[in-house]
C-alpha cells in the first residue's frame, strides 16, 4: 500500500512550509487530487490539507472589484448576487462546470490547478508515454484518438486542454491570481507546454493560492460565458467562449470587447485578435462572423479534433451577437 | 410527529390488485439504504482480490514477476496462469456439453486489451490495489485487429442461421421503379450499471456460496459448480438487490471464477469488484454493427423487395451473434427479402447482451431505411410505415397473437400532433435551431418460459413467496406481491416476496423480458393451489367453522374468508388455520408440463434451451411500438437536444402500469444515450477503449432528456402469457436511435447513418 503523511496545515504559512517538502501536495476540495491519486498520476507523500484555514473563503464584491479567497467553494461564488451581476460570465462559467455535488465541494483554488483530461495522461499502465505525466517519455496522443485534444497552443510534445471554465472567464477579465504577496496575471499563470508540458502553472513549490481578484470594468459587466458540448450538463466544453461587451454611448459601437476561448488550447486563450478587429466597430452580424475567425488563427488540428476549428469561431460570434441583442 | 407507512409504499384504492399502480415495494429500502446489495455483505476474515489485465491486444504473455507483489505489505496470494488450479469447461447457456478441456480464467494467449492475466488477494483492498500495481508482465506482441473498419478484419464468417430470404429480392430489387441503397453503423456499446460487477465468493468443504449481483442465479450456479466439478446443489448464489444489469449479469464471468478459485486456495471469503475502467473489458457491451439496407419500391411507396446485409464483431475465440435482420424481416409486408449476417472476429473481449441484442440495431437500420424511402418516394413518414403494415408475420407467415402496432401509430400521432408537421426538410425551426419531427417504430419479440414459484400462507395470515428470480429495478417484487395478493385474496401490505437466493423455488434468466410474464404466472399457479388447499381445509375439516356449511366453496377477500351467500362466520385466515390446527399452508407450483423429468426441469432453470418459440404454434408473439420524437439542432453547433418523446407502445397487458411506464421511459432515456451520446472509443494502435470511465463514456443526464409521455395500447395477450402481458423491458428502446436520427433528417436534410449523432457530425 502507498502510504502518505498527512497534515493539517494550521496557518497559510504553515502550509507554505509544507508543501515545499518534495512530494508534497495541497488538499482543498479534493475532487481533482483524489481522482488523479485513484488513475496512480498523483502520488503525494504528503498531503496538506488547507480546507479547514479560516477566512479563505471570502467573497468581496466592491466597485473596484472582486476579490475571492482560495477555498471559496465553485457553487457558492456562481450564486454570489454581486458576482452574478458586475461578472455573469464567472456565475455562468460555474454553473456549467461539473456536477452540482463536484460544485459543492470543490474551490477556485484547486479549480484552477485541474489538470487535463486527456485520457493517454490519465491511464499510465496502458500508455506510459505522455510527457506531461513523464517528461522526455513522448506522446501517446499524437497519432491516436484526438477528439478532445487542444488546436491552440499545442506544441510537439503535447497538445492536451486546459479542460476548465472558469479560468476562460478569468482571462478574459484580465483576473490576477494572488500567490500570498505575489500576484500573477491569470493569463501569465497558465504556461503553453512548449517543451515541458510538465509545468503547467506559474508557481513554485511552497506558493499556495490564497485568492483570486478580478478588477471591476464595463465589459465584465456585460459579459456571458457561452459553453458546447454533445451533452447538456456535466461534460467539459467543445468550445466555449467567454466573452464582454462595453458600447460606446451610441449602444452599437464596440468601445472594449474581451473574449477568451475554452476547450481548443493548451490553456484559457485570450483571443486577442477578435477583440483588437472588433473594436471600435458597429456590432453587425457579417462583421462579427468574420472576425470570430480570427479566434482560431495559427490552429493545428490533428484530425479528429479539426471540427473544434469551425465551431469555435461560431461559439465566439454567437457569443458576442447574444450579447449585443441584450441591450 | 408520527408517519405512518404502509410497508408496501403507497397502496391506494385499487393499487394492490394485479393492474393497479402500486408502488416499488423495494423502493423505501433503497432509499433508505436498508437495502444489501450483494458485495455489502460482512463476512469474518474476507480477503480482497485485485485483477491484474494485459496491456497488449495480441500476443503471449512471456512471464510474469510476481516478487515485488509478494513482498507487498498484506499481501495472500499472488494468482497467475501458473499457480491456479485447472477449472473445467462449463457448457454454455444452451447447455451444450462443453469440450473436455480445462480452463483457465487467467489467459496466457491474449486477444485483446484489459484481458484478465493476474490477481493479487491482500487483506485489505488498498493493499491488494498497491500490490497489484507491483505485478510485472511481460509480453510477446502481436499484430491486432482492432475494430470493423481494421484492414485485416476481413469479411469474416456467414451465419447461416441468420439467413432468410423469400421470393426472388435481388431480381425484385433490380425492377423496382424507386431504390434506396443505405450502409448503418452503431459502435460498440456499454451496459454501464451503476453498480459494477463483482462478487463474494466463500467455500466451506465443498459448498461454494457467491453473493453475487445476478440477472440469473440458477443459470450462474450451474456454471460455478461445473467450473469445480461440485453438485449444483453445493453452489448458493446470493443477488438480493442488483444494482442495473441491462443483460450483462446474465452469466457468471471470469472475475467470478477467479474469485471463488482465490477463495478456495486460501480458504477465506474474497470478494472480488471490479474498477469502473475493467466493467469496459472485463466483459463484453452491445457489439459494433454494419448493416446495408436496401429497399425497391413501386411509384407509391409500396415495398416490393427488401435485401439486407448485417456484420457485427465478436472476439478472436469468442462468438456473439447479434441477429441484425430480426426486425428487418418482420416489420414490414413485402413479397421479395433477403437477410444475411457475417460476424468479424476482432481483438475484443466477446461482445454481451444489451437491451434488445439484435433488435436494436436491426432497428436503427430498417427504420432509418423506411424514412429514407418516404423523402425518395415524397410521402410521410407515417404512411409509409401504413402502406406496408404486415398484417401477418411476413417471415413466419402465421397471424399476430396481437399486434397494436397501428394503434399505436394513431395514437402518438394523436398525441405528438403529427399532423402538423411541415413536410419539407429544415422547415421549422425557433431562431438558430432547427426543429425535425421524427417517427420509427420497434418491437421484441415475447420470449416464454416456464417459472417455479413457492407461496406460503403463515399462521398469521400473512403470505411469503418465494423464488430463485431476482429484482434489478425491474419490479418483480412489486408485481409478485400484487399477484399473490389477487389471486389469494389478501391485502398486498400481507404479502412478503423473498428474491435473490438460489435455494428458493427456481427461476430461469431474467433477460429477453421474460421474466414478467414467467413469474407472474408462476406465483398465479402456485397462490391458487395454496387457496384450493385453504378452502379444502375450511369446508372439509370437522374443525373449521365452515364444516357445518356443506359448502362446495368459500370465497377469499381481503384476508377473510366467508360463504359466497353470506351465510356463515366471516373469519380471518389466521383464524381458520387456528382452528384447523395448521400453522401454514404451502403450495410450490411450476408452469412445465405435469409429466416433466427431473432433468427437463433442471434444464430449464439453468439453461434457456427450453424456452418456447415465439412463432410457436399458430401465432407470432411481439411487443410493438412507435416513437414520436422532436430535436432541436443548434445549426451552428451541430449539438442535437431532444425536446419531446411521445411513444406509444403494446406491452399487452401491464401487471402494473406505474412500473411499465417507468421501464418504458428508461428504455427511452437509453435510446436517447445511443442516438446522441454512447461510444466505446478505440485507440487503434494499441488496440484499446480510452473512454472507459464514466466522465469519458457519456450517458444521458437529466438535462438531456425531456419529459417523455407513454401510452399504452396494448391489450391482454392469451398466447403470449399467463396473464396476458408481453414483454416491457426491452422494447421501448428499439426504434428510438432512428426516431432520432430521422428527426435530425427532418431538422437539418442531413442523413447521419453512424451513431451517436455527434456535434461534429452536423457541423
Ligand atoms: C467528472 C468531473 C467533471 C468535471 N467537469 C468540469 C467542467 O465541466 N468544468 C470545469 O471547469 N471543471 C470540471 N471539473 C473539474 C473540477 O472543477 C475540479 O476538480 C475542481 O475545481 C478542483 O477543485 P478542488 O478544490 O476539488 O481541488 P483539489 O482536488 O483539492 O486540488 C486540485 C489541485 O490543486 C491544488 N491546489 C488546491 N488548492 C490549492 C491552493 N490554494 N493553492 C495551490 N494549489 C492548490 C492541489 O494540490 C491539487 O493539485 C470536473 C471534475 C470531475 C471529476
Ligand atoms: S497530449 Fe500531453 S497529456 Fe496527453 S499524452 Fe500527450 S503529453 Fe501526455
Amino acid at each position: 500500500m502507498r502510504d502518505f503523511s498527512y497534515l493539517r496545515a494550521s496557518s497559510v504559512d504553515a502550509a507554505r512550509q509544507a508543501s515545499a517538502l518534495p512530494g508534497a501536495m495541497l488538499l482543498a476540495g479534493g475532487t481533482t487530487l483524489i481522482d488523479l491519486a485513484k488513475c496512480g498520476v498523483a502520488e503525494p507523500d504528503t498531503i496538506v490539507d488547507i480546507t479547514h484555514l479560516k477566512g479563505l473563503d471570502a467573497i468581496t464584491v466592491d466597485d473596484q472589484g472582486a476579490t475571492i479567497g482560495a477555498l471559496a467553494k465553485m457553487s457558492s461564488i456562481a450564486d454570489h448576487a454581486d458576482i452574478k451581476s458586475r461578472f455573469p460570465a464567472v456565475s455562468e462559467a460555474l454553473w456549467q462546470a461539473a456536477s452540482a455535488q463536484i460544485r459543492n465541494m470543490a474551490t477556485i483554488g484547486g479549480n484552477l490547478m485541474q489538470r487535463t483530461r486527456c485520457p493517454y495522461f490519465r491511464d499510465g499502465e496502458n500508455f506510459p508515454a505522455c510527457n506531461k505525466r513523464t517528461p522526455g517519455s513522448g506522446c501517446s496522443a499524437i497519432g491516436g484518438v484526438t477528439r478532445g485534444h487542444a488546436v491552440l497552443g499545442t506544441s510537439e510534445t503535447c497538445i492536451a486542454t486546459y479542460p476548465g471554465d472558469l479560468a476562460v472567464a478569468l482571462v478574459a477579465f484580465d483576473a490576477l491570481v494572488h500567490l500570498g504577496d505575489r500576484q500573477v496575471a491569470v493569463d501569465d499563470f497558465f504556461l503553453p507546454p512548449g517543451a515541458t508540458p510538465e509545468r503547467e502553472h506559474a508557481i513554485q513549490p511552497g506558493e499556495v493560492i490564497t485568492a483570486i481578484s478580478i478588477p471591476a470594468s464595463a465589459a465584465a459587466r456585460r459579459s456571458t460565458y457561452l459553453k458546447v458540448r454533445d451533452r447538456q450538463s456535466y461534460e467539459f466544453a467543445a468550445a466555449s467562449a467567454a466573452v464582454g461587451i462595453e458600447f460606446e454611448a451610441d449602444g452599437r459601437t464596440i468601445r472594449d470587447l474581451r473574449v477568451a476561448l475554452g476547450g481548443v488550447a493548451t490553456k484559457p486563450w485570450r483571443a486577442r485578435g477578435v477583440e483588437a478587429a472588433l473594436r471600435g466597430k458597429v456590432l453587425e452580424a457579417d462583421t462579427v462572423r468574420r472576425a470570430s475567425l480570427l479566434a482560431v488563427e495559427g490552429a493545428i488540428d490533428h484530425g479528429a479534433n479539426h471540427y473544434k476549428i469551425e465551431l469555435a469561431p461560431r461559439v465566439v460570434a454567437r457569443a458576442i451577437l447574444e450579447l449585443g441583442e441584450t441591450a | 410527529m408520527t408517519v405512518h407507512m404502509k410497508r408496501h409504499g403507497d397502496a391506494s384504492d385499487g393499487a394492490e390488485a394485479v393492474g393497479g399502480r402500486l408502488s416499488r415495494v423495494d423502493g423505501p429500502a433503497k432509499i433508505t439504504g436498508a437495502a444489501k446489495y450483494a458485495v455489502e455483505q460482512q463476512l469474518d476474515g474476507l480477503a480482497y482480490a485485485v485483477l491484474v489485465e494485459s496491456t497488449i491486444a495480441a500476443g503471449k504473455v512471456r512471464s510474469i514477476d510476481t516478487e515485488a507483489a509478494k513482498a507487498a505489505p498484506g499481501v495472500l496470494k499472488v494468482l497467475t496462469p501458473d499457480n491456479i488450479p485447472p477449472l473445467k469447461t462449463a457448457s454454455d447457456w444452451f447447455g451444450t456439453p462443453p469440450p473436455d478441456a480445462p480452463y483457465c480464467p487467467l489467459a496466457r494467449d491474449i486477444t485483446f486489451s484489459g484481458q484478465h492475466v493476474a490477481a493479487v488477494v491482500a487483506e485489505s483492498f488498498e493493499q491488494a490495489v498497491a500490490a497489484a500495481a507491483l505485478v510485472k508482465v511481460s509480453y510477446d506482441e502481436a499484430p491486432a485487429i482492432v475494430d470493423l473498419s481494421d484492414a485485416k478484419a476481413g469479411d469474416g464468417i456467414p451465419i447461416d442461421a441468420m439467413t432468410k430470404e423469400w421470393g426472388d429480392a435481388a431480381t425484385a430489387f433490380a425492377a423496382a421503379p424507386v431504390r434506396i441503397c443505405a450502409a448503418y453503423n452503431t459502435p460498440r456499446e456499454y451496459q454501464a450499471p451503476m453498480e459494477p460487477h463483482g462478487l463474494i465468493a466463500r467455500w466451506q468443504g465443498d459448498q461454494l456460496t457467491v453473493w453475487e449481483p445476478s440477472q440469473w442465479l440458477d443459470g450462474m450456479a450451474r456454471t460455478y459448480a461445473e467450473w469445480f466439478g461440485v453438485p449444483f446443489e453445493n453452489v448458493r448464489l446470493v443477488s438480493p438487490y442488483i444494482g442495473g444489469g441491462f443483460g450483462s449479469k446474465a452469466l457468471a464471468l471470469g472475475h467470478g471464477a477467479v474469485a471463488a478459485i482465490a477463495a478456495r486456495m486460501l480458504e477465506r471469503p474474497v470478494r472480488l469488484v471490479m474498477t469502473r475502467p475493467q466493467t469496459f473489458t472485463g466483459y463484453g457491451g452491445r457489439a459494433a454493427t454494419r448493416q446495408t439496407v436496401t429497399i425497391g419500391a413501386d411509384a407509391e411507396g409500396k415495398i416490393q423487395s427488401i435485401v439486407h446485409r448485417g456484420v457485427n464483431e465478436t472476439s478472436i475465440d469468442g462468438m456473439w451473434v447479434e441477429p441484425l435482420g430480426s426486425v428487418t424481416s418482420i416489420m414490414y409486408q413485402t413479397p421479395n427479402f433477403s437477410s444475411r449476417q457475417n460476424v468479424v472476429r476482432v481483438n475484443s473481449v466477446v461482445p454481451g447482451a444489451m437491451r434488445a441484442p439484435g433488435e436494436n440495431p436491426s432497428a436503427f437500420g430498417i427504420e432509418s431505411a423506411i424514412d429514407e424511402l418516404a423523402y425518395e418516394v415524397g410521402i410521410d413518414p407515417l404512411a409509409i410505415r401504413l402502406r406496408n403494415y404486415a398484417e401477418q408475420d411476413p417471415h413466419a407467415k402465421k397471424a399476430w397473437s396481437t399486434r397494436q402496432l397501428r394503434e399505436a401509430y394513431a395514437a402518438g400521432a394523436e398525441r405528438f400532433g403529427w399532423s402538423r408537421r411541415s413536410p419539407q426538410p429544415r422547415s421549422m425551426r425557433d431562431g438558430n435551431q432547427l426543429i425535425g419531427w421524427g417517427v420509427a417504430a420497434g418491437t421484441y419479440p415475447v420470449r416464454r418460459a416456464y417459472g417455479e414459484a413457492m407461496v406460503r400462507i403463515l399462521a398469521d395470515g400473512s403470505v411469503e413467496v418465494e423464488s430463485s428470480s431476482i429484482d434489478m429495478g425491474q419490479g418483480t417484487y412489486t408485481i409478485l406481491v400484487q399477484t399473490a395478493a389477487e389471486t389469494l385474496g389478501v391485502p398486498a401490505d400481507n404479502v412478503v416476496v423473498k428474491l435473490g437466493d438460489s435455494r428458493f423455488a427456481r427461476a430461469g434468466v431474467a433477460g429477453g423480458s421474460r421474466l414478467a410474464g414467467v413469474m407472474t404466472g408462476a406465483v398465479h399457479k402456485a397462490a391458487n393451489a395454496a387457496l384450493d388447499e385453504l378452502v379444502g381445509l375450511a369446508i372439509s375439516d370437522p374443525r373449521s367453522p365452515f364444516h357445518a356449511l356443506q359448502a362446495n366453496t368459500l370465497v377469499v377477500a381481503n384476508g377473510r374468508i366467508s360463504s359466497p351467500r353470506g351465510e356463515g362466520p366471516e373469519i380471518s385466515i389466521a383464524e381458520l388455520l387456528a382452528s384447523v390446527g395448521r400453522d401454514r399452508i404451502e403450495a410450490k407450483g411450476d408452469t412445465m408440463p405435469a409429466n416433466s423429468t427431473a432433468e427437463e426441469r433442471y434444464k430449464n432453470y439453468t439453461t434457456i434451451a427450453m424456452a418456447l418459440p415465439h412463432t410457436e404454434g399458430d401465432y407470432s408473439r411481439y411487443s410493438w411500438c412507435a416513437h414520436f420524437i422532436e430535436v432541436r439542432v443548434d445549426e451552428d453547433f451541430g449539438t442535437v437536444r431532444v425536446s419531446r418523446v411521445v411513444s406509444a407502445l403494446d406491452s399487452g397487458r401491464l401487471y402494473n402500469p406505474k412500473l411499465a411506464e417507468s421501464q418504458w421511459k428508461g428504455g427511452i432515456i437509453m435510446g436517447i444515450g445511443q442516438a446522441l451520446l454512447e461510444e466505446g472509443i478505440v485507440d487503434r494502435r494499441h488496440g484499446r477503449i480510452v473512454n472507459n470511465n464514466l466522465a469519458d463514456y457519456l450517458v444521458p443526464t437529466n438535462a438531456d432528456i425531456p419529459d417523455i409521455e407513454v401510452i399504452s395500447v396494448g391489450i391482454p395477450d392469451p398466447h403470449s402469457s399467463v396473464l396476458g402481458g408481453k414483454g416491457v423491458g426491452e422494447l421501448a428502446i428499439v426504434g428510438v436511435a432512428p426516431a432520432i436520427a430521422n428527426a435530425v433528417f427532418h431538422a437539418t436534410g442531413k442523413r447521419i447513418r453512424d451513431l451517436p449523432i455527434t456535434l461534429e457530425k452536423l457541423i
